[in-house]
């Protein structure tokens, strides 16, 4: 047994030095890097338009049940007027950077794990290689350059549209006058929150794109498994890693500011 | 000279030659795949190395482009010996030296265009126009230039061998590896393959290490053969060399159509084993 840990232990622990340096390298690789206008672009694309509209449902959504449950707890204590800056406070700090995250890891982070999967399976990766082509260089420098602009603008987007979220639901739809509701959210954000809103928003991207980058290019060393079941997994796994170090990078983030 | 001393590389310097190989060794999970292999590739010439299905002759060549790094053993190109991982030497091999995948390896979201102008695009500091203007050269050369807006899926398996073929010429390379290049053609596309390369080798001048099994093809089309098997060069010289060799397993090989032709003949003239028939019928009831 004390083996079985140990062996997953030096595992868990190589792997975790290969992907540092993965990300290392493909950042690396990115400065003086020729021609990477179009793979920005389309990386913009894969990770920005494409997911926008996921990320403002659910901003819009999240918003409306904050200014739901918030108002009525809120009420309890004869304090609804609050409810502008709770709304503000928690989406900005909180919801909005790490489910922003969550939603482009589940809609772009998937595919590109794929992506990359398939490219190795079907030996472009290879093919990168022979012709001279760093391929971190080619795939995955444009796309962690791209995460660090697009995640804090989701983030951004998610916020705005939950604070309006939360103004439907405690406004409209209940009896906070709507004044009191935007006054309380303009006296509660200050550049701090903001700060940590992209701050987290940052650090998100680099780390979940680097894993979804990270396991499809070594789809091929999944023990056991090759060529469509090794996607597959590769995958899953990208998406379900990335859920957790978001989340776990948050409690870090937010021990660290507060 | 025997076949077997033919297959070793030449010692010392590596100027004879454009590629020499020297007692390369490679193993997946303790399985020895190349266990000291040798080849050695004339400047100018085309090179095939034959051998059967699982031998290890795309090992060979993926150790020789870089792709997999052998696990003992050196290369030598043009003179110099190569180092085992990355560094400038290596980087300027791969410049020189061009790999076409037995499964072609072509980008899918990128137009056959945009395929053939990738690795110029990517290691050279040429103006876009100047890369267009090459990459519509070789696809010109090619017969593929009318359909250079198409992507790989929408070609047929014969332009996508092309194509791949325009993309690992483009860089104007001295070497080109092709890996099974006939894999799965029948054999007027396998002959029509042969006779691009041998085509292009003369107008382009590059050198080519061709790995097949296609024995007919490989002795008309090539300057020389060399025989892999178990993971050692069993043969090494001319195709004349190789049908007047009286070698083990260069016999074998060549031979296996009259063994296969031998074998036919002795189980049409086998009689079933008496109830056989019966049995499997009820089996498969």
């Amino acid at each position: 047994m004390l083996q079985t840990i140990g062996h997953k232990t030096l595992g868990a622990v190589a792997e975790l030095g290969d992907f540092t340096l993965f990300t290392t390298r493909a950042f690396g690789a990115s400065v003086g890097a020729p021609r990477l206008g179009r793979r920005i672009v389309r990386s913009i694309y894969e990770q920005g338009v494409r997911c926008l509209p996921v990320v403002l449902i659910v901003g819009a959504f999240t918003g409306l049940v904050l200014g739901l449950q918030g108002y009525y707890v809120l009420a309890r204590f004869g304090s609804e007027g609050l409810l502008g800056t709770l709304v503000s406070l928690t989406l900005t700090r909180e919801l909005a950077p790490v489910l922003a995250a969550l939603m482009v890891v589940g809609q772009a982070g998937s595919a590109i794990a794929a992506e990359i999967g398939i490219q190795r399976n079907s030996e472009q990766i290879d093919a990168l290689e022979t012709m001279g082509v760093d391929p971190r260089r080619y795939l995955v420098s444009p796309r962690l350059l791209v995460a660090t602009a697009v995640f804090p603008i989701h983030a951004a987007f998610f916020t705005l549209v939950g604070l309006v979220g939360g103004y439907l639901s405690g406004s409209v739809l209940l009896s906070l006058e709507g004044g009191i509701y935007w006054s309380s959210v303009l006296r509660a954000v200050g550049p701090d929150d903001v700060r940590e809103c992209f701050i987290k928003a940052v650090v998100f991207g680099i780390v979940t794109m680097a894993i979804c980058c990270h396991n499809g290019f070594n789809a091929h060393r999944r023990a056991g498994l090759t060529g469509a079941r090794a996607v597959s997994a590769s995958t899953t796994r990208a998406v379900v890693l990335s859920s957790i170090a978001v989340l776990a990078t948050d409690y870090l983030i937010t021990s660290a500011l507060v | 000279m025997s076949d077997r001393a033919n297959t070793s590389a030449p010692a010392g310097g590596c100027a004879e030659a454009l590629l020499i190989a020297r007692g390369l060794r490679k193993a997946f999970s303790g399985k020895a795949v190349l266990d000291g292999v040798d080849l050695v590739v004339p400047r100018g010439s085309l090179v095939c190395v034959l051998g059967k299905s699982g031998t290890g002759k795309s090992v060979l060549l993926k150790c020789i482009a870089g792709v997999l790094r052998p696990d003992a053993g050196e290369i030598c190109f043009d003179g110099r010996t190569l180092p085992a991982g990355a560094g400038p030497e290596r980087e300027a091999f791969r410049r020189r030296c061009s790999y076409l995948f037995q499964s072609n390896a072509l980008f899918d979201s990128l137009s056959a265009l945009e395929n053939v102008m990738l690795p110029l695009e990517q290691t050279t500091a040429l103006r876009r126009r100047e890369i267009t203007g090459r990459a519509r050269d070789v696809l010109r050369v090619l017969e593929l230039d009318e359909f250079r807006e198409r992507f790989p899926s929408q070609l047929s398996g014969g332009m996508q061998k092309r194509l791949a073929l325009a993309r690992a010429l483009v860089t104007r390379p001295e070497l080109v590896l092709f890996d099974e290049p006939t894999a799965g053609l029948d054999p007027l596309r396998r002959n029509a393959v042969f006779s691009m390369i041998t085509r292009y080798q003369v107008e382009l001048g590059f050198t080519a290490v061709v790995v097949t099994h296609d024995l007919e093809e490989a002795l008309v089309a090539a300057d020389r053969v060399a025989l892999l098997d178990e993971g050692r060069m069993r043969f090494s010289g001319t195709p004349a060399e190789f049908r007047a060799s009286g070698d083990g397993p260069v016999r074998g090989f060549r031979d296996s159509v009259e063994d296969l032709r031998a074998e036919v003949a002795a189980n049409r003239a086998h009689q079933p084993r008496p109830g056989a028939r019966e049995t499997l019928e009820i089996l498969t009831q």
